[in-house]
């Protein structure tokens, strides 16, 4: 796992200062979505070996969520994004 | 005769004579000794027993690999176990102490364990002492952990403090030998900003051991000339006493600082920490780290005398201590030669020098005798080595007399910093050792560790790692040029691998500090277990403290011979951080005693001490739990009274740890009504209300209030326990499920004292220090706003809310006012009878009132399940935790309901978490019909109540049940009831 993060907003940071929330998962579905529609929301995750997406959450700083998209297998990190450029595409 | 004091020593000081004691027996050396150099400058050649076999051991390294001369050294909180000898700096007055050995290191009853070889051999734990079983726990173990094993930790608490620091740097130099040097000052000239660190007490590495000239200079004059100009460049940080002992992602290094572990009691500073651990980061790193001399495998490699050669070389040449009078060497390389060399410059007699080699290329000034072809297959002596017996290349075998030998099997470059993030060594024919992977990124090995031989090539190794390292910065520079450094073909040597002598004559040792001999290496293999990382599993070889440093090569070198393959096939372990131990108190750092983790206390924490509050800790806060009277001699009587007073006059608590948050946003209320399950939109300004926030899967997070403070501006309370998650969560709504919503959220905490002022009398209290009407039309149950208070001289916001069912308010001050204003109060209600109430009452009252706190709220209640279910919205499209809380089986009527419970009987009692059973159901968890979820005393009703979960429960009012404590093996008959025990009809909170 990264010894420092790179987040949008503060720059290269101590790891200790973020919070992993785990997976990036589906899009939050629409209230009249199928019940599997939910689950997968909800429940399922991935566990991959290589590129991975997650929620990190600056806790210890400016308190942004973020996308981390990392390796899990040679530990390195692609890209840090502001977490609600997921939904709004630009930049936060 | 073993060792002795001669002239010379580079790193000693003659007239600083230290005192110290070795097991009781008062030595002494001198300033700049190590505790090993010391002891071998006393004669002391034996100073340990080995783990298993109790097998006498000596010094054998005079460096950080020492797998045998383990020390406890100090004494009481100061005592370290398991310090390696060749790396503890003596002090005057040092207290050193043999580890595993009783009574004593030259008579150790444990050495009968070498008796019972056969039975310790390779997995031994697997195959002996398995029967009968329940003899392994018993008899076995513990006598196994009796006989075997290392120093013991103080129990005393370490008087020292420790602490972490970052530090940042262009060039990490990792190492200050003749390698790192040169690199340190060609990056330092450069004006890059350098940190150089090395374990030893003084830089230099192997140019400490260096007894020829270079460059026609003697070599503590070259190095005296580079450390004075590094110490002169103010862009170079020295780090000596430092290990780099691991390498993680992102060039970020752990280091361990020895700060003032060299030092006597007397001389400690207290302000000083004793040791630092740093984390490094570093844009571009030398590795400087050097080589590991190989021992040979051989009969009786492991008595006391038998040492490295290259040991050998520094204690002679920075210590002036000779290892013995006669010496033999068994080297199979050109490098150890040099030990010879030295030896006979400095008058001692090499008996001998014995090499399994017969290429050309050697060759030996020196007077010793050669003896080619050859291999040292025993050695004799009790607890000191006498002869060794040399097997010629004809056969013959030959004793020749010694009180010493020298050993060099060859280097291995310390790879281990290179390897911490996954890269995996490789084998080199040519160096006959792993070489450290191509592939380290921001990495540059250079010096010994990339297979360079001699001053001269790791000088120019070093300066041209660094001219490389700072290109990739963007920055110019020439290597050094330095002593002896000029244009030419590398040294070469011509090391030929000798894994294992197939003449040996008993015990061949692989794992000094572990005892694996080589026959346990080949039983593992016949036994199946041949793959390098099973054998060492099953054999334990480089697993001890050492971690196989100078073992692991020729466990794999024995490996590989065995299965007519290379080393390099056979591939290493894997290297993981730390390179060598690490104190616990360096980990720790400040994080212990009081200093464990931080205390939170709230505004009113002063004044609740001034009423003598006991406090509780709940997560990081210090809550006042009661506040005991005088002849209160008991919890419950303060508790009681408390109660009594808050529901017959008024009282005043400290709630000041609910979590408070401020929102803010034109979609401020739109987001709330996304967060809560009940409607939020229509809150009206001036308005509190109760919400109940669901987890997305439909479960109750948490609860709170939220009031309307102005238009777009709402606060939120949260409970303590949850106060950052909740934050975090709605962070998490507002930040990633709903960017588009305009919202803002502060946590505000700290920034308020909050104080519940409940009882019949608290609007006559409130009312004389607040300036507005609190009357029941101008200010009724659930308003919020603020007010002005003392006459317009401060603000606060006012809440009519209700935790303990009586007619209540909270009241918000600024934190700094908190104090001043719970005094104000106190004084107003005098009159009233007002006391300062605790969290324990604050219980109590809840349970009477029936509301739930996170004791219900367990993470696998609905809104339904605590009886809520009405609150949830049916009307909203959308909200966390609406579609999942739908589920089939979050909506049977059959899931656990709360539920009030009494006991049938008055005087009887029952415990929290107790099961409630049918009577005459069988008393089993298969009958189970839900449990106790809180319970007290009631002082109002004047017996034990209780709220539960239980199958069903609205519906089973009155229903007599049985209250099953499983642990106290009891049962109590039950009635389920109401959980709202008083007043159920909410008068008082409206009055």
């Amino acid at each position: 796992m990264s010894s420092l993060v790179k987040c949008p907003h503060c720059g290269l940071r101590p790891k200790e200062e973020f919070t992993v929330r785990g997976e990036v998962a589906t899009p939050r579905p629409d209230a009249g979505a199928e019940e599997a529609v939910w689950f997968d929301h909800v429940y399922l995750r991935d566990n991959p070996r290589g590129e991975h997406r997650e929620y990190w959450h600056h806790s210890g700083g400016c308190r942004r969520w973020l996308v981390l998209s990392r390796n899990t297998l040679t530990h390195e990190t692609s890209e840090v994004v502001d977490a609600s450029t997921l939904k709004t595409g630009g930049a936060a | 005769m073993t060792g002795f004091r001669i002239d010379g020593g580079t790193l000693i000081d003659r007239n600083d004579v230290r005192r110290f004691s070795f097991n009781g027996e008062a030595l002494s050396g001198f300033g700049g000794d190590t505790v090993a150099s010391a002891l071998l400058a006393n004669g002391r050649q034996l100073v340990g027993r080995s783990f298993k076999y109790h097998r006498p051991r000596g010094i054998l390294t005079a460096g950080a690999a020492e797998p045998n001369a383990l020390l406890t050294i100090g004494r009481d909180g100061r005592r370290d176990p398991n310090t390696r000898a060749t790396m503890a700096e003596l002090f005057d007055g040092l207290e050193a102490r043999s580890q595993n050995c009783w009574p004593n290191v030259n008579f150790d009853i444990g050495a009968a364990n070498g008796l019972l070889g056969p039975l310790l051999g390779a997995g031994f734990y697997y195959k002996t002492f398995m029967w009968p079983a329940a003899f392994w726990e018993k008899v076995y173990e513990p006598l196994i952990r009796k006989a075997a094993g290392l120093g013991r930790a103080s129990y005393d608490p370490d008087p020292g403090y420790y602490e972490k620091c970052w530090a940042h740097c262009d060039l990490l130099v990792i190492g200050a030998g003749a390698a790192g040097l040169a690199a340190a000052l060609t990056a330092g000239r450069a004006g890059a900003r350098v940190i150089i660190a090395d374990e030893g007490a003084q830089l230099g590495g192997g140019l400490l051991a260096e007894g020829s000239p270079i460059g026609g200079k003697p070599a503590d004059a070259v190095l005296a000339d580079i450390v004075g100009e590094l110490h002169a460049l103010p862009n170079v940080e020295i780090k000596k006493r430092t290990t780099v002992f691991a390498a993680y992602d992102d060039q970020v290094f752990a280091a361990v600082e020895r700060v003032q572990k060299h030092l006597p009691e007397g001389a400690i500073n207290p302000h000083l920490a004793m040791e630092r651990l740093w984390r490094i980061v570093a844009r571009q790193v030398v590795l400087a780290t050097g080589a590991e001399e190989r021992p040979i495998v051989f009969g009786g490699n492991d008595r006391p005398g038998v040492m490295m050669a290259g040991a050998m070389r520094t204690y002679l040449n920075a210590y002036g201590v000779a290892p013995g009078k006669r010496v033999a060497l068994f080297a199979n390389n050109n490098q150890a030669y040099q030990t010879a060399m030295d030896l006979e410059a400095r008058g001692v007699e090499v008996a001998a020098i014995i090499d399994p080699r017969t290429c050309p290329n050697i060759r030996y000034d020196g007077k010793a005798r050669m003896i080619a072809g050859a291999m040292v297959r025993d050695t004799a002596g009790r607890k000191a080595i006498k002869s060794i017996t040399v097997r010629h290349d004809d056969g013959r075998d030959e004793v020749i007399a010694v009180d010493a030998l020298a050993v060099s099997g060859g280097y291995s470059p310390i790879v281990h910093l290179a390897c911490h993030r996954g890269g995996k060594p490789a084998w080199s024919d040519e160096h006959v050792g792993f070489m450290p992977p191509e592939n380290t990124d921001g990495m540059t090995p250079c010096g010994a560790v990339a297979g360079k031989i001699g001053i001269v090539d790791c000088f120019a190794a070093g300066g041209a790692a660094a001219v490389k390292a700072l290109a990739e910065l963007g920055v110019m520079g020439d290597a050094a040029t330095l002593p002896g450094v000029a244009q030419g073909d590398a040294t070469v040597d011509h090391v030929q691998p000798v894994w294992s002598v197939s003449s040996t004559k008993g015990k061949a040792f692989v794992d000094f500090q572990n005892d694996v001999a080589a026959s346990d290496i080949t039983l593992a293999m016949r036994e199946g277990y041949d793959h390098v990382e099973l054998a060492k599993r099953y054999t334990t070889n480089g697993m001890a403290t050492d971690q196989g440093k100078t073992s692991n090569v020729n466990a794999i070198g024995i490996l590989a011979e065995n299965k007519g393959v290379s080393p390099g096939e056979i591939g290493t372990t894997t290297f993981r951080p730390f390179y060598t131990p690490v104190s616990f108190g360096a980990l720790v750092g400040a994080s212990k005693g009081m200093e464990f983790q931080p205390i939170r206390k709230s505004p009113l924490h002063g004044w609740a001490e001034r009423h003598g509050a006991r406090f509780v800790e709940t997560g990081l806060w210090y809550r006042s739990s009661w506040f005991p009277k005088d002849g209160e001699t008991f919890w419950r009587d303060s508790v009681d009274r408390e109660v009594n007073t808050v529901r017959t006059k008024v009282g005043i608590c400290d709630v000041s740890t609910l979590g408070k948050i401020e929102i803010f946003g034109a979609d401020a209320a739109e987001f709330l009504n996304r967060v809560y399950c009940n409607a939020f939109l229509k809150l009206p300004i001036g308005k509190a209300r109760y919400g109940i926030m669901l987890r997305e899967d439909g479960f109750v997070y948490d609860d709170g209030t939220t009031s309307c403070l102005g238009e777009n501006h709402y606060f939120m309370t949260t409970t303590t326990a949850l106060a950052a998650g909740v934050l975090t969560h709605l962070e998490f709504c507002a930040q990633v499920l709903w960017p588009e919503l305009d919202v803002r959220l502060a946590s505000a905490t700290d920034q308020w004292a909050q104080m519940a002022i409940a009882g019949p009398k608290s609007r006559d209290v409130l009312a004389k220090i607040i300036d507005e009407d609190l009357s029941n039309e101008a200010f009724p149950f659930l308003a919020a706003r603020e007010v002005s208070m003392f006459g317009g001289r401060l603000k606060g916001r006012l809440f009519r809310i209700s935790f303990s069912g009586e007619l209540a308010y909270e009241i918000a001050v600024p934190a700094g006012y908190g104090d001043s204003v719970a005094d104000a109060i106190m004084t107003a209600g005098e009159e009233f009878g007002i006391v300062p109430y605790g969290t324990e009452a604050l219980g109590v009252m809840r349970i009477e009132k029936g509301h739930v706190t996170h004791a219900e709220i367990n993470g696998t209640v609905t809104p339904a399940d605590l009886g809520m279910g009405k609150m949830v919205s049916a009307k909203k499209d959308d909200f966390i935790g609406r579609v999942m809380n739908l589920r089939e089986g979050l909506v049977d009527p059959n899931r656990p309901t709360l539920v009030g419970i009494k006991p049938k009987s008055a005087s009887d009692k029952f415990a929290t978490g107790s099961h409630i059973l049918k009577p005459g159901d069988p008393v089993s968890l298969a009958n189970d019909q839900g449990y106790v979820t809180s319970m007290c005393h009631s002082p109002t009703l004047g017996h034990a109540i209780g709220l539960a979960l239980v199958k069903n429960g609205p519906s089973r009012h009155g229903e007599e049940v049985v209250i099953w404590n499983g642990l106290a093996g009891t049962t109590v008959t039950g009635i389920l009831c109401d959980p709202a025990f008083v007043d159920p009809e909410n008068e008082k909170l409206h009055a």
